[in-house]
């Protein structure tokens, strides 16, 4: 797990007529999902990509755990990031059990650990070994391809990992299927990721936060609740689609609205539903049953309550926001 | 036919001449384009007055470019070699400049992303996508040479072209038929063989055909 911050971080490139990123100051968290949301040229893989040194910021200074990353040698720092691209990038020439074992055999590890390495992380994203192994990339398709490309990029077991527009090239229901994935592999690995989109319901069903950028600065930094609830602006307010209260309630996980457990809670007849549950099926749930409260679960443990006040609270754009 | 049968010293003399100024003229020919084609890859608006200026010696026949090559090289081997270097340049330049920018850029992108230092991305990603191409290349560099070594044999530099003319001059078809009758032989060799080397340059494309 690795912290992120951005301090006053602005890139101009040569000849732009305004800075590509400009004075982005943030912090991403220890095994946070961030993802950066915004139009096409809102300068978000640029920031993204100064990360791991393939730009340079012109100003300001980006620190990984505490450290500056101009510090360190740029081949050493993004052997220990993980980066995931769009159409995944793999090696066409080598096999998918190489494609893993790039990173590990840069930082030269024994070899049988590397082959153990490669099992692993082929079995952790649901690829079994024996089959996919001494594949081509020209052999899987375009989502057996990017479960490649994640593998790859966990297989130095990096405290951090960079998406950038990992799912843009793939069909919508594949799409779903991974970004579930993401978010399985996040429960289990607790990485800080810091992911790319241009695609609102992912940021919606990914993020822990969202970072919305327009022309190279930061609009809002906010929980998709948040974001949804109290936008920034009338930018942040289109952006999100917040008009369509129910496709939004779709899109927010229970444990975002939530309250915690009465401390003399008994568990009653309550429905149950579990916390990645999206708010429309709760309302939906609660429609049904017409019972007055749900009791969510998290791995089969009532961890709170959900309420039709609640729903509606986060149907509700607050009244000092913009309509 | 006959003839390759009844004097296989002299033919063989005749081949290890021809393979010699061949494998001179690929060599330095190689040596040469990969330079050249990286400087190219690296500044693009040289690649048009190179690749031109490359092609415009293709265009001249091989016997012109030859005899232009004798008042400095002499009336020998070298100007023959130095004529196939030229030659082949433009066909060895193009694949690999093609080659180098057919590579997918996400794939070099991922490469660099992943702490790849220069080298690294050199010998371990762009080599081996580009081998099969250049292979390719090489092949038809070495045809093209094998087919001007031949014309050699006027400028008293031996290999089988000799078999040839003298045949001419001697009304000896017996030679004329060995002579093209090895060279033939000779430059079907060398393609297949240099074809089974880009075969085997690219286990991806080997695998998909099986699959």
């Amino acid at each position: 797990m690795s912290t992120l911050q951005f301090e006053d971080v602005s890139l101009r490139f040569a000849g732009g007529d305004r800075p590509a990123v400009n004075r982005v100051t943030c912090q991403v968290n220890s095994g946070e999902i961030v993802v950066i949301l915004g139009p096409s040229g809102c300068g978000k893989t640029t920031l993204l990509k100064m990360v791991n040194r393939l730009y340079e910021p012109t100003e300001g200074a980006i620190f990984l755990d505490g450290v500056n990353i101009r510090q360190r040698a740029a081949t050493q720092l993004r052997q220990q990031i993980g980066y995931v691209i769009q159409q995944s990038g793999l090696f066409p020439h080598m096999t998918v059990a190489d494609n893993v074992a790039v990173v590990p055999r840069l930082l030269g590890w024994p070899k049988p650990q590397i082959q153990a390495r490669i099992d692993e992380l082929l079995a952790l994203v649901r690829l079994p070994p024996g089959e996919f192994r001494d594949r081509y990339p020209a052999q899987l398709s375009g989502g057996q391809q990017q479960r490649v490309g994640i593998a790859r990029a966990l297989a130095g077991n990096p405290g951090i990992m960079l998406m950038d527009e990992p799912f843009g090239a793939i069909d919508a229901i594949t799409r779903t299927a991974l970004q579930d994935e993401i978010l399985r592999l996040q429960n289990q690995l607790k990485k800080t990721i810091l992911f790319v989109s241009h695609d609102v319901e992912e940021a919606l069903r990914l993020a822990d936060r969202i970072l919305v950028m327009r022309l190279g600065e930061v609009v809002q930094f906010d929980t998709p609740f948040n974001l949804l609830t109290q936008p920034a602006d009338d930018f942040v307010y289109t952006l999100l689609g917040a008009d369509d209260r129910v496709r939004q309630l779709g899109l927010l996980r229970v444990a975002s609205a939530m309250m915690a457990l009465p401390p003399n809670y008994s568990n009653g007849h309550n429905p149950t539903l579990s916390h990645c549950d999206s708010l429309r099926n709760a309302l939906s749930l609660i429609l049904r049953t017409g019972a007055p409260a749900l009791t969510v679960l998290k791995e089969g443990d009532p961890v709170g309550l959900l309420t039709l006040d609640h729903i509606r609270k986060s149907a509700m754009v607050r009244k000092d926001s913009p309509q | 036919m006959s003839y390759l049968i009844s004097h296989p010293g002299d033919v063989l003399t005749l081949l290890l001449q021809h393979l010699r100024m061949t494998g001179i003229a690929l060599g330095v020919a190689i040596a040469l384009s990969v330079p050249l084609a990286l400087l190219v890859t690296r500044l693009r608006w040289l690649a048009v007055p190179v690749l031109g200026g490359l092609g415009v010696f293709y265009t001249i026949p091989s016997l012109a470019l030859i005899i232009f090559l004798v008042p400095l090289f002499g009336l020998n081997a070298t100007s023959v070699i130095v004529a196939m270097v030229l030659y082949t340049q433009v066909i060895l330049v193009r694949n690999l400049t093609v080659g180098l920018a057919g590579i997918n850029p996400p794939v070099l992108e991922a490469a660099r992303g992943m702490g790849m230092t220069v080298a690294q991305r050199w010998w371990r990603v762009q080599v081996p996508l580009v081998l099969p191409v250049f292979l390719a290349g090489v092949r038809i560099a070495a045809v093209v040479a094998i087919a001007i070594a031949t014309i050699g044999a006027k400028f008293n530099a031996g290999g089988l072209g000799k078999l040839l003319f003298d045949g001419i001059q001697t009304n000896r078809y017996d030679k004329i038929v060995a002579g093209s009758m090895a060279v033939a032989a000779l430059a079907l060799t060398i393609n297949g063989l240099l074809l089974t080397l880009e075969y085997y340059a690219q286990p991806q494309r080997r695998l998909q055909k099986e699959t």
